[in-house]
C-alpha cells in the first residue's frame, strides 16, 4: 500500500478554491445574478430621484454600498447550501483536512466571485451617481477592505441556516445588524474624503474588521456548519 | 493498540420525541462486518450519522481507541471513510474532478484514479459531467473512492443503491478484501449479501427501541 497523500494547507486552500470557481463556472447565472442586481438598483436611483446631481452627489456612497451589501446578501445563500444538498459538506466536515482552510477557501472563491466584480465596476457606477472626484480612491479602498468582510461575516450567517428550508429571513436578521458598523465606517470614509478630509482612521477600522474576520470567522463558520448538519 | 477499533456506548437516540434506540453498545474489531438492520425509520442512518460523529446521540459516545470521537477528531477521520445516502458528487464537475477531489480531501491515495475508475465501470466517462450520468454512475462516483481508500472503517449508508449485479458483486469482493485486511465495515442495506455471510454480524435495529 502506497502511503496516504497529505496536502499542504496550501494544497488544500486551492484545490478547495479552484473546485468552487469550476462549479461557479457552470451556474454562470448565479455568477451575474448579484453583480446584475447592484448595476441596476445603481441606474434605477438617479432615475427616480431626478437629474439632481448635488444630492445625487451627497449620496452616491450611501447608495453603492448599501447595494453591495444587498448584493452580498442575495448571493451569500448558496455558498453552503449545494454542499449541504450534494452531500459534499459532509465529506468536508469528515475529512481529517483543517476544516477553517477549507471553509476559508469557500469564502475566497465566494468573495472573488461576488466581491471583486463589485470593486471592478464601482467607479463606472460611480460615475452615473456623480460621485465626487476626489471620493474615488476612498471608495475603492473602502470596497476592497470591506468587501471581504461582507463574504467572511456573512458565510457565519450562512453555516448558521444551511440545514434549514427556508434560511434567507433569518439570514438577512442574522446578519444585517453585523454589517452596520461596516457601513457606517465605510460610507464616512468616501464621504469625508469627498471633502477632502483624512479618512484614515476610518480605513483603519474597517482593516480592523478584516483582520478580526479573518482570523476568527473561518473557527465560527466551521464551528456552525458542524451543528447545523448536526 | 487494542483489537477494538470503534465502540458504540450506550447511545440513545431520540428524534420528535420519539425513541429509535436505547442503550445501544457493539464493539466493532478489525476484520468485522457489521450489518444494521431495520425497517425504514428506524434509525439506522440516524446511526451511521452518529458513529461518524456528524450528529450528536442523545446519550452514550462513540470510542475510537477508547478515546470519544469528538476528542480525538483528527485522529478519527483520518482512519474513517464515511459514504452517506448523499453521493456528494457535484453534477458540474466531471468523474475525474469529483473523484480525485474527494480523495484529495479525504487525504486518501490520488495515484491509479483511472484504476479505481475502472473498477467501477466508469471508464470512458472521465469527463463527463456527473449531472449527464445516471443515479447509479454517480453513486459509482462516491463508492469509487472506496478502491484509493486507506482507512480501516467504513461506514456506508446504503451501499448497494441503484447499483447493478455486477457492481455489486465488485463491491461484496472489495468488502471482503477489506475486512482481510484488518478493516472493518459497518453498512446498512435492505439487500442480502452474496458472499461473506460467514464474517457478517447483524444488528436489528427494531429489537432495540
Amino acid at each position: 500500500m502506497t502511503a496516504p497523500t497529505h496536502l499542504t494547507y496550501r494544497q488544500l486552500f486551492f484545490s478547495v478554491m479552484n473546485r468552487d470557481l469550476k462549479v461557479a463556472i457552470h451556474n454562470k447565472g448565479d455568477i451575474l445574478n448579484p453583480i446584475i442586481f447592484l448595476i441596476i438598483v445603481i441606474t434605477l436611483f438617479p432615475l427616480g430621484i431626478g437629474p439632481e446631481t448635488n444630492l445625487l452627489t451627497r449620496i452616491a456612497p450611501g447608495i453603492i454600498w448599501v447595494a453591495a451589501l444587498l448584493s452580498a446578501l442575495l448571493s451569500l445563500e448558496r455558498l453552503f447550501k449545494n454542499d449541504y444538498i450534494d452531500g459534499s459538506l459532509e465529506q468536508m466536515l469528515l475529512s481529517p483536512q483543517p476544516l477553517f482552510i477549507m471553509v476559508l477557501a469557500k469564502v475566497t472563491a465566494h468573495w472573488l466571485l461576488t466581491g471583486l466584480p463589485i470593486i471592478i465596476i464601482a467607479p463606472l457606477l460611480a460615475l452615473m451617481l456623480h460621485m465626487e472626484s476626489l471620493a474615488y480612491p476612498a471608495l475603492m479602498l473602502t470596497l476592497a477592505i470591506g468587501t471581504p468582510v461582507l463574504s467572511l461575516i456573512g458565510a457565519i450567517g450562512v453555516a448558521l441556516t444551511v440545514g434549514l428550508k427556508k434560511g434567507g429571513v433569518l439570514l438577512s436578521l442574522l446578519i444585517l445588524p453585523l454589517y452596520i458598523p461596516l457601513l457606517i465606517f465605510s460610507t464616512a470614509a468616501i464621504e469625508a474624503a469627498a471633502l477632502n478630509m483624512p479618512y484614515d482612521g476610518h480605513i483603519a477600522i474597517i482593516s480592523a474588521l478584516l483582520v478580526g474576520a479573518i482570523t476568527l470567522s473561518p473557527f465560527a463558520i466551521s464551528a456552525a456548519l458542524r451543528v447545523s448538519t448536526n | 493498540m487494542s483489537s477494538v477499533l470503534l465502540r458504540a456506548n450506550q447511545l440513545t437516540c431520540i428524534r420528535d420525541d420519539r425513541i429509535l434506540f436505547d442503550q445501544l453498545s457493539f464493539d466493532l474489531s478489525p476484520g468485522s462486518l457489521l450489518q444494521i438492520e431495520g425497517a425504514n425509520g428506524t434509525g439506522k442512518t440516524s446511526l451511521l450519522r452518529i458513529l461518524a460523529g456528524l450528529t450528536l446521540p442523545y446519550e452514550g459516545d462513540v470510542q475510537y481507541n477508547a478515546l470519544p470521537i469528538m476528542q480525538c477528531r483528527d485522529d478519527y477521520y483520518q482512519d474513517l471513510t464515511f459514504i452517506g445516502h448523499l453521493a456528494g458528487v457535484k453534477g458540474e464537475l466531471s468523474t475525474l474532478e469529483n473523484l480525485s477531489f474527494n480523495l484529495a480531501i479525504q487525504g486518501d491515495r490520488t495515484a491509479n484514479i483511472e484504476q479505481a475508475i475502472e473498477q467501477v465501470s466508469l471508464t470512458g466517462f472521465e469527463e463527463a459531467s456527473a449531472s449527464h450520468l445516471s443515479a447509479g454512475q454517480n453513486r459509482r462516483i462516491a463508492l469509487a473512492r472506496l478502491w484509493q481508500s486507506t482507512s480501516k472503517i467504513w461506514i456506508l449508508d446504503e451501499p448497494f443503491t441503484a447499483i447493478d449485479k455486477a457492481g455489486v458483486a465488485k463491491l461484496e469482493s472489495l468488502f471482503l478484501e477489506h475486512i482481510q485486511n484488518g478493516g472493518a465495515i459497518i453498512f446498512t442495506s435492505h439487500q442480502e449479501l452474496q458472499i461473506a455471510q460467514q464474517h457478517l454480524t447483524r444488528i436489528n435495529l427494531e429489537q432495540h427501541d
